[in-house]
């Protein structure tokens, strides 16, 4: 990944008739090759991307081995790696599995090692050797490693020699989603636009990585002893294999030639005798066939084309001339995630000038340079109003003074009713975010946002073209003309690299996957952002913008897969600025707040981190200090560490239910402690366990309250590492009661919950039902303690005390059914009087939210997004935005039992359709919806509680969250939301 | 033509006119079982049709109609679906469709919605969708499951697992290419034809059949060579269906293993057991227990004569009981566990190392429920009940490469390969 290619050769001195053996890994990225003598003598090696270009590598290097090493030797050849596959299968060459590989190279070079863990390309790779062999391999859903460190590097505008270096002088980490690729870098954006270090992002990358190996497929086995680490990343990066280290407490070995091992296990089995010339001619006739799922080209010929190119030419932003214009002007400034975008614009609506750069991981010097140089070559311009939008919004309004920052959704809907006043959707396809939304009654409705899994955009294709080789601009025109463009089909980045590589495989040239990736950018938008499947649904006015647009590919493939023309302003990746721009120029007052050229000189920004510690977020705040007593705090959920300010006087059911529970304290009891693990539905069960327990004689332990290093610890014994977020921290809440040494601990089984007589059935989802299961089977230090975890049926009252008390007996002496019978009674009349209590609550700050005229937010989902660790404070996030946050549980018993579209079979989700239909009625309400991700339900739930409210002319709107959540795009959707309601 | 009549909530119903009028499509799943049920339905008046289309263009459909979260079965069932309303093949006012429904508390029940939302979507909203199930979800005038109909369903599991167990045994060492499967479109045309004249189900004439089906297969001449075994489990319709899952058991063919997939008779009973064992978990009517016993006990009795039939050829393995498979789960995972395949699929994966398949491939959905749980939740655990298990679970999606999915299938072979290169030198070094 860091050195490019290398390689040595020493064949002096071969003696007559050896017999060579080669070892031949193609991996995803790179290709490596070993040579052996007959003493197993490394006597070639080499090292090298392949670009892709696998067959011709292949060629390459069997060549150099038989003009510079073979010297007319025999040679026994055995490929392997995941994208050697193919090629050995039609070749017919002797292949290896990787992992398989690596093991036998171990078995003769390490003997001792007991875990092995490999990073290369794509895939992560962990084995253990000692103790009952066992070898994993990333799933399809954690791919990318040394792909996913190159592409933050290029995220960074570094190289990852660089990162390395960097990343040694660290001095805190800051959590990075660790599940893959595409969420790790919409965790890494906001940290860049928020000002934090890149040594300090560097060092978080590098722990990412390591933590998602490890709870990706240390699946509850302990990897300890001696570990070897091996691969690309983990060669070229001290800093990497530090990160594994510390989050394993072992000092692992990276050993001699641990970029070979896998070509090296290849070679030590090579026992088949391979005529070179005869592998050179099969491999040169490998991948002549087109194999692979085309769909119809983009344009037949020229003509269609040329008439494509005249009809988009005709929609032109007026221009006006920056050099001899003197008089008022306007700026507006988009910083997006990837480029800082700005516009300045003279009071017609003329655009005077432009700018569109690379935001290098900071958008503040950008902007200061650029000020400064219009402030100096053209002092007749006088900038009267100015305002911001994007995710640097916030950071460059306190930076510089800007005017306003606007929203933008707002900024890019002002923008598209210049081109096309009557426009009732537009949808912009950024680098990083996808945004689109219908216009209803002149105000932006119904937004979709692309979720943080889908996000491949414009740097998708942007990535795409640098790991091929190309510009973005040359790959685009490639596939305009392309003959046979690939089926892709419509997944993030990481699935689409192995797809790639297999329609390579397959034969598909350069061209045919240029615009098999502009189809996937478009479907993506179409099917799995907006969710749309035909042109009507959208609207008939469409604006198209964004920076990827430009792409006349994507362009092309959106107007052909919805049938309907679209308008594309020529200033599509400026939409942004240019819409702020209208906006300032619209709100302009009398002079502008924008710093003067004299302060500008003197501008200065530094930056500091620090953790908040004002609540159980624990915000990791990064402070922007500039000249002039300006600071900018980023990273907060809240408004606490701000303004100071308490938020008691707010309305948030969250906080107060949280609150609530924190009542339930252990009391001291005869038959000793019981643990209950505080996650999933033990969240709501709370009231009636502690009192059913505590009844009993029991004292009544709970976990503490979700941490990220609660989180952490209890990773290694995840299973499947797809299971939403919810379930994954309850092996952290079992860790922390056995570590508090409790004997006994209470999580059972529920496949019912109860019948709120909503719905058509009272189920848990499967997974909330048997995750105890998952526990118990995947927790060895649960080994002699009690992990009462039977099936449990609540739903049915009357039998319920003799059922439990038989389960009891199993673990207990001498608890007379009457008793149990008299706890039953008090736990469920408690878990009745919390129920009352909550939605009595609610209902006061309904009331209260009313009278001080406030909107109201039904923030939906389960009951466990209590928790902070998983609802990443958007509650907060809410009330500091003025509205009141009420849980959905409030409402539901509003209304009866209705007929929805879906089965409805589920006790929480039946309160999500009660709670929406109960909205559709009310003024002031509105509902979020808050999904985990990985919720296989919520894919059914969510399109149905759309549909109902819609229905009612409701606004829908869903906020998708997981281990960790890129707040920025939250803010988006919420700000959208008010600015939607404001009208 | 018949008339659209609705039922009080609008659902369309299935009339007794359409009975007479409409094509009724049925979605594929498992190729030789799916073959006899269609035979089933039209010897009971329904005029059904099997939908044996594959090609990109059923995900297409499905991606464009459906939810992209949604299962991958979901997605593969309803575009097979709207891919045939679409081809122009059918009177899209003289069509209905139908479909499965489990009643559980995994998404799946939620299929038959997903579907008419797709129905909608694509603006067939003409067209009637019948849920098959046994729990009394949605009823339709023109519709009902009568017992005979389940009887003969019955039969047609006990044979499809029946042929379907004893080609996976024979294909692989047969001496003449082909002759294993002819043997199976032999019995299937049979067995149609017996289902046709009212015969060929009832405990007696099923005996007969199995009997001579086994003795039709071990005719074939064989040749036993050591071969991996791998053991095919996971969620029912991508273990089954292989245009799910990316031509699976060609694919382990090709690599030169014998296949066992476990039949379908087994998650029939664990569906009946389910109830049985809800009641015992938390309490019920004993006199529903008594009727769902008496219906488990019918269905035991047909397993077991598949089981006896198998036994009188010492060279095929017959499948193991219920009960026993039931067993092996004792200690490892709850019998409350039953959404999706539940217990059942982790106890398939024990019985399946205890009788020489401890080679696995566990196939599911990306992103299934059920299987976080009683698949990939318990490999952990049977690896320690069995130490000599081999698992691997694949996910399958729309864009899951089959390069991925071979690649991580072939690193278990390769693990299994050299476990049966070491037995069989000691099987050699031994004599």
């Amino acid at each position: 990944m860091v050195h490019i290619h290398e390689w040595s050769i020493n064949a002096a001195g071969l003696r007559e008739g050896v017999i060579l053996k080669v070892g031949l890994d193609v991996g995803s990225t790179t290709i490596k090759c070993v040579v052996l003598d007959d003493q197993n003598q490394i006597i070639y090696k080499s090292y090298e991307r392949h670009l892709s270009q696998i067959t011709q590598k292949i060629s390459e290097l069997l060549t150099k081995i038989r003009d510079e090493v073979m010297h007319g030797a025999d040679a026994q050849i055995t490929i392997s790696g995941s994208a050697g596959m193919g090629v050995a299968e039609t070749c017919d060459l002797p292949f290896m599995q990787e992992v398989y590989a690596t093991r036998v190279a171990i078995g003769k070079l390490i003997p001792d090692a007991d875990v092995i863990i490999e990073l290369g390309g794509e895939d992560a790779k962990i084995l253990f050797l000692s103790g009952g062999m066992e070898v994993r391999m990333n799933g399809t859903c954690a791919g990318g490693t040394g792909a996913f460190i190159d592409q933050m590097a290029t995220l960074l505008d570094i190289s990852p020699n660089e990162m390395d270096q960097l990343a040694e002088q660290y001095e805190k980490i800051y959590t990075i989603a660790s599940r893959c690729g595409v969420f790790a870098k919409s965790d890494i954006q906001p940290l860049l636009n928020q000002g934090a270090r890149k040594s300090d992002i560097s060092a978080s990358i590098f722990a990412a990585v390591a933590n998602q190996t490890i709870a990706g497929l240390a699946q509850g086995r302990k990897i300890a002893g001696n570990v070897v680490y091996l691969g690309g990343p983990l060669t070229f990066l001290p800093q990497l294999r530090q990160a594994f280290d510390t989050a394993l407490h072992v000092k692992g070995i990276c050993p001699e030639n641990s970029l070979y091992f896998v070509a090296l296990g290849a070679a030590f089995s090579s026992d088949t005798s391979v005529d070179i010339d005869t592998a050179l001619k099969n491999v040169a006739s490998y991948g002549t066939k087109a194999a692979f799922l085309s769909i119809d080209p983009l344009f037949n010929n020229q003509e269609e084309f040329d008439a494509f190119q005249k009809r988009h030419e005709s929609c032109r932003a007026k221009r006006g001339n920056l050099n001899t214009y003197k008089g008022p002007a306007y700026l507006g400034v988009d910083a997006g995630s990837t480029t800082v975008k700005t516009v300045l614009m003279g009071p017609g609506g003329e655009v005077l000038d432009s700018t569109y750069q690379s935001n290098s991981g900071n958008p503040v010097p950008i902007i200061r340079e650029y000020l400064l140089g219009l402030y100096k070559e053209h002092p007749d311009i006088q900038i009267r109003s100015s305002a911001v939008t994007g995710y640097g919004e916030e950071l460059l309004k306190n930076a510089f003074g800007i005017d306003f920052g606007i929203v933008e959704t707002v900024a890019h809907f002002t923008a598209a009713k210049h081109f096309l006043p009557d426009v009732d959707f537009v949808i912009d396809i950024g680098g990083q975010d996808m945004k689109c939304f219908k216009i209803h009654n002149g105000a932006v409705d119904n937004i979709f946002l692309n979720e943080a899994c889908s996000s491949g955009c414009g740097s998708f294709l942007q990535t795409f073209a640098n790991t091929l080789g190309y510009s973005i601009e040359e790959f685009a025109r490639l596939g305009l003309f392309a003959k046979h463009p690939v089926d892709l089909g419509s997944r993030c980045t990481v699935f689409m690299n192995s797809s790639v590589k297999q329609a390579q495989k397959d034969g598909a040239t350069m061209e045919d996957i240029s615009a098999g990736l502009s189809v996937s950018v478009v479907k993506n938008a179409i099917y799995k952002v907006i969710r749309a499947s035909s042109a009507s649904e959208l609207g008939k006015n469409i604006v198209v913008q964004g920076g990827t647009f430009l792409n006349n590919a994507v362009l092309r493939v959106f107007e052909k897969e919805l049938g309907v023309n679209v308008v594309r302003p020529d200033i599509s990746g400026l939409m942004g600025a240019y819409g702020a721009a209208l906006y300032a120029a619209k709100k302009a007052g009398d002079s502008s707040t924008l710093l003067p050229l004299s302060e500008l000189e003197h501008f200065k920004h530094e930056v500091k981190v620090t953790s908040c510690g004002l609540c159980n977020n624990n915000c990791r705040l990064t402070i922007n200090i500039f000249g002039g007593n300006r600071r900018f705090i980023g990273g907060n959920r809240c408004e606490k560490p701000v303004t100071k300010r308490s938020s008691q006087s707010e309305q948030n059911m969250y906080a107060y239910k949280l609150q609530l529970l924190r009542s339930y304290q252990p009391k001291p009891g005869p038959r000793g402690k019981i643990g209950l693990p505080m996650g999933l539905n033990l969240y709501e069960l709370l009231p009636f366990w502690y009192t059913f327990f505590t009844q009993l004689g029991f004292e009544v332990v709970t976990s503490p309250l979700s941490s990220r290093e609660l989180y952490i610890k209890g990773q290694a014994s995840i299973p499947s590492d797809t299971v939403c977020f919810p379930a994954k921290l309850m092996h952290g809440h079992v860790d922390a009661l056995i570590e508090q040494g409790i004997q006994n601990i209470f999580y059972p089984c529920m496949s019912y919950n109860f019948d709120e007589k909503l719905g058509d059935n009272h189920y848990n989802c499967p997974v909330v039902a048997y995750y105890p299961e998952v526990i118990a089977a995947n927790t060895s230090e649960l080994h002699g303690l009690h992990f009462i975890h039977d099936y449990v049926g609540i739903h049915r009252k009357r039998d319920f005390p003799v059922k439990m008390h038989a389960i009891l007996e199993q673990y207990f002496d001498g608890i007379p059914l009457a008793e149990v019978k008299q706890a039953a009674k008090a736990a469920y009349d408690a878990y009745d009087a919390f129920m009352k209590q909550i939605r009595q609550k609610g209902n006061e700050m309904i009331e209260e939210a009313r009278k001080q005229n406030k909107p109201i937010i039904v923030l939906s989902g389960r009951p466990y997004h209590l928790d902070p660790e998983i609802n990443h404070g958007i509650d907060k996030l809410i009330t500091s935005l003025g509205a009141a946050v009420i849980s959905e549980d409030v409402i539901s018993p509003n209304v009866k039992k209705f007929r929805v579209g879906v089965l409805n079979q589920w006790t929480y989700h039946s309160r999500l359709y009660a709670a929406a239909e109960f909205i559709g009625t009310q003024k002031d309400m509105n509902l979020v919806q808050l999904v985990s991700f990985g919720c296989g339900v919520d894919a059914i739930t969510t399109d149905e509680v759309r549909s109902i409210l819609e229905k009612h002319d409701k606004i829908y709107t869903q906020i998708k969250i997981d281990e960790i959540t890129n707040l920025g795009a939250v803010k988006i959707r919420l700000r959208s939301l008010f600015a939607a309601l404001e009208g | 033509m018949a008339e659209l009549q609705f039922d009080k909530t609008g659902r369309l119903l299935f009339t007794k006119e359409m009975k007479k009028e409409y094509t009724i499509l049925c979605p594929m799943m498992l190729p030789i079982h799916f073959e006899l049920f269609v035979d089933v339905f039209r010897n009971c008046g329904y005029n059904v049709e099997l939908l044996t289309t594959s090609g990109p263009n059923i995900v297409t459909e499905g991606l464009k109609y459906v939810h992209n979260d949604t299962c991958y079965p979901a997605l593969l069932v309803i575009g097979q679906f709207i891919d045939a309303l679409h081809s122009g093949k059918y009177d899209l006012d003289r069509t209905a469709l139908i479909i499965t429904q489990t009643g559980g508390g995994c998404r799946a029940s939620n299929y038959i919605h997903l579907l008419r939302k797709a129905l909608h979507k694509a603006g067939l909203d003409q067209i009637p969708v019948i849920s098959l199930n046994l729990s009394g979800l949605e009823s339709n005038p023109g519709f009902s499951i009568t017992l005979p109909m389940i009887r003969k369903m019955a039969a047609a599991v006990v044979y499809g697992d029946a042929l379907m167990l004893l080609n996976n045994q024979v294909k692989p060492y047969e001496l003449e290419p082909g002759a294993s499967e002819r043997m199976v479109q032999k019995w299937t045309k049979d067995l149609c034809a017996q289902f046709r004249q009212g015969k060929g189900m009832g405990l007696k004439s099923e005996e007969a059949n199995l009997f001579q089906i086994v003795k039709d297969f071990a005719s074939i001449p064989m040749q036993k060579v050591p071969k991996v075994k791998v053991g095919v489990v996971g969620e029912i319709y991508v273990k089954y269906a292989a245009f799910a899952n990316n031509h699976l058991e060609d694919f382990l063919a090709e690599q030169n293993c014998e296949v066992n997939v476990p039949g379908l008779m087994s998650f029939v009973q664990f569906k009946v057991d389910n109830r049985l064992e809800d009641i015992k978990l938390y309490g019920g009517s004993k006199a529903k227990y008594m009727v769902v016993k008496t219906l488990m006990d019918y269905v035991t009795k047909m397993q077991d004569i598949l089981i006896r039939a198998v036994k009188t050829e010492p060279k095929f393995a017959p499948p193991a009981t219920y009960k026993h498979i039931k067993s092996l789960v004792k200690g490892v995972i709850g019998y409350g566990d039953k959404m999706g395949e539940g217990w059942l699929l982790t106890a398939e994966m024990l019985e399946l190392a205890e009788s020489g398949f401890e080679n696995i491939v566990c196939a599911q959905p990306f992103g299934c429920l059920p299987n976080h749980i009683c698949g990939k939740g318990m490999v952990h655990r049977i690896k320690k009940v069995a130490p000599n298990s081999n698992i691997v679970p694949i996910d399958y999606d729309p864009s899951a490469t089959r390069v991925n999915q071979e690649n991580r299938i072939k690193l278990m072979l390769a693990v299994a390969r050299e476990k049966l290169a070491a037995e069989t030198k000691q099987e050699v070094s031994g004599k």
